[in-house]
């Protein structure tokens, strides 16, 4: 008896705890919703800032962020799985493949603004990108590169050691089993993993705050070494600097509410492609 | 007497890092005949026919001494491919592993990774191996269904399909009805017999009647050691060893 009030008493705590935590994300959610929704209407979709950006629209803002979120994949997608690949099958298993394993995860933690900096030095000045477009998504790139290894070796390292034998055992070679066996299972948690990033992507702002971000630009970038507006550096400008904080602030929170439902858009892509491979390998 | 052998092991011992697994085994397959493999759990039966298509090869830190020929040449010489040994033995798993793929592309499979692209041949070579493993009554209608929805039987007969349709020399069986019911193993069992007619076939099993019913030649080990090797009849009837009749008259094991 004592012990079923107890665990009672123990799964309304954690219940309780599950609460509290969405009650905050309801919190966030509720109150960007309440506060941006009023700056949102066809014109702030479509249109480019006006009078000192007190009016108009952030449209810019919203191409600039899909263009840097777009570079980044393009660039580190690839990559990533690449390195995920060779380090779940191929690397054998030595003490310098734990050290770059190692790496990769200690990279993840590392600040955002830190690879802002990187990307300042690297792209900006020493390949002479400038500030634009290409420096930003680089660094954007380089920043969620480390997400995107760890989750497709996750994704590699779930698929059944069966598989792999199944088909080396039909004389497959090495990359015939990675390509036919080992990576179409994997493919929902890879895809989910890249996805998630994107949302990460679109949402920071300093590694573009030297790299590609520019508060204002008349019209819309026309090359990759453009400087753009992207959606979190607006905000962070419209807060920040300029000379009509009420109506700036009115726009920072339609901004706002913009990019959260961006991200989960984004986020809610990820679950539903997720659930139609999984029915697809059953 | 030479032309009968298939597969012959010589003096061989293999390693799991440092542990000991096969000491000293030195054996013959027979063309056309059925070898069953016996004894108790840990004796080196699946890493002894894990060794004849270099599957040990896929797990870190194992050493292999002595040599292993298959129709006369080492299979683990550095002139062979590897590749093309382990298409000329195929392997049916002791749990049923089909890809979470349809059907037909799990029997297609191994003709595609082997680079035949012509898709009468591949769904004429798709029929006829699920026709040889006595499972294309029961899927013929339903061919692009996943092949995770078969029962267990259903989804070990499509992986001996599989391996079939490679047109392997010899086939390797780990054990394959120890997931599986009475009936479904029945129906593999004559399936067994009937591909001995085309097929070298090696059987791991734990299972003493299946050895008894369906092999011309059995081989006890123990502990790593190949205790006793003969024709099925004389191991379960006159076994040389003392060890052997214990084992197989349930005293331990």
């Amino acid at each position: 008896m004592r012990k079923i009030v107890s665990q009672r008493i123990g799964f309304s705590f954690l219940f309780l705890l599950l609460l509290i935590t969405l009650l905050f994300l309801g919190t966030i959610i509720y109150f960007i919703a309440a506060k941006g929704v009023g700056a949102i209407s066809w014109q702030f979709l479509t249109q480019s800032p006006k009078n000192a950006m007190t009016s108009g629209g952030v449209a810019p803002a919203i191409v600039g962020t899909f263009y840097l979120v777009l570079g980044a994949i393009v660039f580190s997608f690839p990559l990533g799985l690449a390195s995920a690949i060779y380090l779940c099958e191929y690397s054998p298993k030595s003490y310098i493949i734990n050290i770059i394993r190692i790496s990769i995860n200690n990279l993840a933690g590392v600040p955002s603004v830190v690879f802002g900096l990187f990307g300042l030095a690297v792209f900006v000045k020493f390949f002479g990108f400038g500030v634009s477009i290409l420096s930003g998504a680089l660094t954007l790139g380089i920043m969620v590169l480390p997400q995107i290894i760890s989750a497709s070796q996750e994704a590699l390292l779930a698929v059944p050691q069966s598989y792999r034998e199944a088909s080396f055992a039909l004389g497959a070679t090495p990359w015939k089993t990675i390509k036919k066996a080992v990576i179409p299972p994997a493919l929902p948690g890879i895809l989910t993993g890249v996805i998630l990033s994107v949302g990460r992507v679109a949402g920071e702002t300093a590694p573009i705050i030297f790299t590609a971000a520019t508060l204002y630009k008349r019209g819309y970038p026309n090359s990759i070494f453009s400087e753009v507006m992207a959606l979190p550096y607006h905000i962070y400008g419209l807060m920040t600097e300029g000379t009509h904080p009420v109506q700036q602030k009115e726009i920072a929170y339609g901004c706002a509410f913009v990019l959260l439902i961006l991200v989960l858009s984004v986020s809610f892509l990820a679950i539903v492609i997720r659930q139609r491979q999984r029915r697809k390998n059953g | 007497m030479a032309e009968n052998i298939r597969i012959e092991v010589k003096d061989v011992n293999f390693y799991y890092g440092k542990k000991s697994a096969l000491q000293n085994v030195s054996m013959d397959i027979k063309k056309n005949k059925i070898t069953a493999i016996i004894g108790p759990s840990g004796c080196g039966k699946s890493t002894l026919i894990r060794l004849f298509n270099r599957m040990n090869e896929l797990i870190p830190n194992t050493r292999l001494e002595g040599r292993i020929n298959l129709d006369g040449k080492n299979i683990y010489s550095s002139k062979i491919d590897v590749v093309e040994v382990r298409r000329r033995i195929g392997m049916v798993f002791q749990k049923p592993n089909p890809f979470p793929k349809s059907i037909f592309e799990n029997v297609a499979y191994g003709l595609r990774v082997n680079g035949i692209k012509e898709r009468k041949y591949i769904a004429a070579k798709v029929e006829k191996s699920l026709k040889n493993a006595a499972i294309w009554e029961e899927v013929k209608d339903r061919l692009s269904d996943n092949a995770l929805g078969l029962s267990g039987g259903q989804q070990q007969r499509l992986c001996i399909a599989r391996a079939l349709a490679v047109e392997p020399e010899v086939l390797l069986m780990d054990e394959p009805c120890s997931a599986l019911d009475p009936t479904s193993t029945r129906k593999i069992e004559e399936l067994i017999l009937d591909l001995k007619k085309k097929y070298t076939i090696v059987i791991v099993t734990h299972n003493m009647q299946q050895a008894a019913r369906i092999a011309d030649y059995t081989a006890f080990f123990m502990l790593g050691d190949l205790i006793e090797y003969d024709v099925t009849d004389k191991i379960f009837t006159r076994p040389s060893k003392k060890v052997t009749e214990d084992y197989i008259t349930g005293r331990f094991g």
